[in-house]
This record gives C-alpha cells, sequence and structure tokens, in this order.
C-alpha cells in the first residue's frame, strides 16, 4: 500500500485535484478524503483543498454545514483546450516526444487487453485483493 | 580507407536487430539506455563516415587540392575515393541535416505547443488537466515538467489507478525520456535504418514508467489493470479524434506492458537465453568495428593530405597498419 500521506505537498495537490475532477458531483472535504482511500488525514485534506480554493484552482459551494469543492474551469479556457488538444491528437503520437500514458489500440490490442483484465482479476487470490478498495469504480461496463 | 569508411555506413543494418533483440531480453531501464546509446553511436559514426567520404571525394578537385597546398596528381593516385561517391556523401549529408532540423523543430513545435495547452488550465502541484472528454495522458516535459491529464481519464479510472498513472508519467518526467526519444529521433534522421531503434525504445521506455509506477504503489496487477482500463478508455474516444493511421494489426504495445506486469516480477531474462550473449557480441562488435573504421578511415585521409602536400613520410604510425584498406602509397 502506498503511503500517501508522506508525499510531497505537490503531490498531495495533484491527488486531491484529480479526485475532484473524477467526481461527477461536488466533494466536500470529508469525500475527497474518502475518495482517496482514507489515507490521509482530513485536516490535511481540509488544508489542501482551502489551498486550491486561494489560487482559484477549485471553486466551492455551500452543502449544508460544509463547502462542496468541484474544479474551476472557465467555458472559454475549455473549448481552447478542446481545440488545442484535437490539434495534438492529429500528429501520429507513436511519434511525439511526449511520452502518452497508453498508445492507441488496435482491434487485436483491444480482445487481448480484455482477456489479460479478466484473466488477471479470475485469477486474483484472496490475499492479494488489495483491489477491493475498488469499490467506488466509475466504470460500469466490468461486472466483477 | 576503401573498406573501414564504409563499415560504419553498414554496421546498423546489423546492429539494429542486434539490439532490438538484446532489449527484449534486458531489464526495462537497461534496455531502453542500450537502445539510445545505440543510436546515439552509431549515429555520430555514420555521420562521421558521411564527412569522410565527403572530404576525400572533394580532395579530388584540383581547386580544392590547391586551397590545401596539395599536388592535386598525387591525391588522385594515392585517394581512393572517386569524386561521384564524395558528391553522393554531400548529397547525403545534407539530407541528413536537413532532417535532424526538421525533427528538431517539430519537437520543440510540438513541445511548445503542448504546454502552451497545459498553461491555459488550472493545475495543483505538478498535474494539470485538460476539461476535455476524450481518455488522454502524457508527460510534459520541462523545468518543472507538468503530468498532464484530460478529465475523461480521471473519470475512467479509480482512486488507486490514478495513482499509477500519476506515478508513471512522474517517472517519465523524473527519467528525462524525453531525451531519450530525442536522441534516437535525431539519429534515425541520421542514418535511416536506426529508425528501427524508434518503436523498441518507446517500448521499454514505457514498461521502464510501468515499473517505477508499481514499485511507487506496491502493486503490480494494479499497474497493471491502471495501464489496461486507461487503454481501453482511450480506444472509447470517440471516432473523429482517433488517428486512422495509428491502427495496426499486430500485437501492439499496451498487451504486452500488461502482460509484463502479470508476470510476477521485473527481471532480466538475459542469463535465461542463451543466445543472449552472442547477440550483445554482434552489438558490442557493429559499434566497436564503426569506431575503429571511422578512426581508421580518418587516419588515411589525413595520411593522404600529408602525403599530398608533400609533407615527409614520417607516419610511423599509419606504416604500421596491416589492413588491406588502403593502396595508397605510391611507389
Amino acid at each position: 500500500m502506498t503511503d500517501i500521506a508522506r508525499r510531497p505537498a505537490g503531490e498531495l495537490e495533484a491527488a486531491v485535484l484529480a479526485a475532484l475532477w473524477a467526481a461527477h458531483t461536488p466533494l466536500t472535504p470529508p469525500q475527497v478524503q474518502q475518495s482517496l482511500g482514507g489515507t490521509l488525514a482530513r485536516t490535511t485534506v481540509a488544508t489542501i483543498l482551502a489551498r486550491l480554493y486561494d489560487k482559484g484552482t477549485v471553486v466551492r459551494s455551500r452543502s449544508g454545514r460544509a463547502y462542496a469543492y468541484t474544479p474551476a474551469v472557465e467555458d472559454e479556457a475549455a473549448l481552447a483546450a478542446r481545440r488545442m488538444h484535437s490539434e495534438l491528437e492529429k500528429g501520429d503520437d507513436r511519434n511525439g516526444v511526449l511520452a502518452r500514458f497508453v498508445s492507441r489500440l488496435s482491434p487485436d490490442d483491444e480482445r487481448v487487453l480484455r482477456l489479460l483484465l479478466a484473466q488477471a482479476d479470475a485469477s486474483r487470490t484472496p490475499a492479494a485483493t488489495t483491489a477491493s478498495t475498488r469499490k467506488g469504480s466509475p466504470e460500469p461496463r466490468r461486472p466483477r | 580507407m576503401t573498406w573501414a569508411v564504409w563499415a560504419p555506413l553498414l554496421a546498423p543494418l546489423l546492429a539494429v536487430p542486434a539490439a532490438r533483440r538484446l532489449a527484449d531480453v534486458l531489464a526495462p531501464r537497461t534496455a531502453a539506455l542500450l537502445l539510445a546509446a545505440t543510436a546515439a553511436m552509431l549515429a555520430l559514426l555514420s555521420t562521421g563516415s558521411l564527412a569522410l567520404l565527403t572530404a576525400a571525394g572533394l580532395l579530388r578537385l584540383p581547386v580544392i587540392a590547391a586551397l590545401g597546398h596539395m599536388s592535386a596528381p598525387l591525391m588522385r593516385r594515392s585517394n581512393p575515393i572517386y569524386l561521384p561517391i564524395g558528391a553522393l556523401a554531400a548529397l547525403a549529408l545534407a539530407v541528413a541535416a536537413y532532417a535532424v532540423c526538421r525533427a528538431a523543430r517539430r519537437h520543440r513545435t510540438d513541445l511548445l505547443r503542448a504546454a502552451s495547452t497545459a498553461e491555459r488550465h488550472g493545475g495543483a502541484g505538478d498535474l494539470t488537466v485538460l476539461p476535455d472528454p476524450g481518455a488522454d495522458a502524457y508527460a510534459l516535459p520541462g523545468r518543472p515538467g507538468r503530468v498532464v491529464v484530460t478529465a475523461g481519464m480521471l473519470r475512467k479510472l479509480d482512486a488507486r489507478e490514478r495513482e499509477v498513472l500519476l506515478a508513471h508519467e512522474r517517472a517519465h518526467l523524473r527519467g528525462r525520456h524525453h531525451l531519450l526519444i530525442i536522441c534516437a529521433d535525431l539519429a534515425a534522421c541520421l542514418h535511416p535504418a536506426l529508425s528501427g531503434l524508434r518503436a523498441p525504445l518507446s517500448f521499454h521506455l514505457e514498461r521502464w514508467a510501468d515499473e517505477s509506477a508499481a514499485a511507487a504503489v506496491g502493486d503490480r496487477r494494479l499497474t497493471a489493470r491502471a495501464v489496461g482500463r486507461a487503454a481501453l478508455a482511450a480506444s472509447d474516444a470517440p471516432a473523429a479524434q482517433r488517428p486512422a493511421a495509428a491502427l495496426a494489426a499486430s500485437a501492439g504495445p499496451v498487451p504486452r506492458r500488461v502482460a509484463a506486469l502479470l508476470e510476477t516480477a521485473p527481471r532480466s531474462r538475459f542469463n535465461a537465453l542463451r543466445p543472449a550473449a552472442a547477440i550483445a557480441a554482434v552489438l558490442v562488435a557493429c559499434v566497436v568495428a564503426s569506431g575503429v573504421s571511422t578512426l581508421e578511415a580518418a587516419d588515411d585521409l589525413h595520411a593522404n593530405i600529408e602525403l599530398a602536400q608533400g609533407a615527409p613520410l614520417d607516419h610511423p604510425h599509419h606504416h604500421s597498419h596491416s589492413f588491406p584498406s588502403l593502396p595508397s602509397f605510391p611507389e
């Protein structure tokens, strides 16, 4: 298990922002803490959220007694991003200098990959099941 | 000079397949460094050969010979490189130089464009999130480097898978992997046969980052799943955004990465494969032969020039060579 609590501040901020983006609704600090696996102290999460709010990276709204946070997006910027992003997509992603997390899959790749993932899930032993924390998976396509 | 000058131009034909085979049995980090170093060395040596051929060919021109205070007839007699070969070599050098400039400019444009995209958007720490529904993620090198991920990608992964993604991109940034990619790309501009090293280098860099991420999160299976699910998510992106040319039929890199992560532990299989030592020997031989040949050819050309300049033949170093390389001494 990764010890998220001992990471540099920048990495913690990144993790919190990623959690906010992954959620479809605004999150309160306890919800953010939960979505990070509960490894961070609630006060730490609250501090990070306050810092991100001060920087204008996130916006917040009242949700009961607490604030609920959501990433700040300007509509114009979003449009520009989509345009710039499509520009990037036009390039041949096998030859660019940007190291992409995953390259495109051919139909064959996709078949092999689904098989591999299914096998990995099937052969999972109870002892190695750190993945059981995945109950909040946003991917409904693969019933477990 | 006759054979020595050609060896570095031909060596990549043998060295590239050898390096690829060897990389497949090495640990990812070693493999990536081997491929990049092979590309860089062979590119420099073959370019050196082209330069020598160009120089030797041009020295047959009386004008050039006169400029260097050489006797043109002597130069013609001792120099085995004919003018047309020199001209071809000069042309190849010019084409290579043009290709290098173009590739360097393309890399620069790509990076600047990606950087300006990232700058428009809010980030936290080293992460920039693009509010784009398609799934994509990459490492944007710079000082400091940034991890750029789309909202679409973050929404397809759970918290621990997102940690894998961030750890993977951070490994690219920390290892400055883009420098190795640029190195291999420019090498391919200098000698076309070296372009065969580019795809394996990318693959082993991804494997290197995968293993770093697996070590960071402490779970190889989780890492495999994150890579696999991210790739499937990226393939679900709207068809309009998918470059059709990138769809190859053969087994692509992602399933191989996932399969490698699902193996028990990262290890070098070098010892398990007997021919690996032989392949390594071939590769080392290619690089060493290229290096020695280039030096030899340069030495020969130097001797020719001195000879044609009427310098005394006190070149003991040169006399001692027994290579059948130089029919260059006038009787």
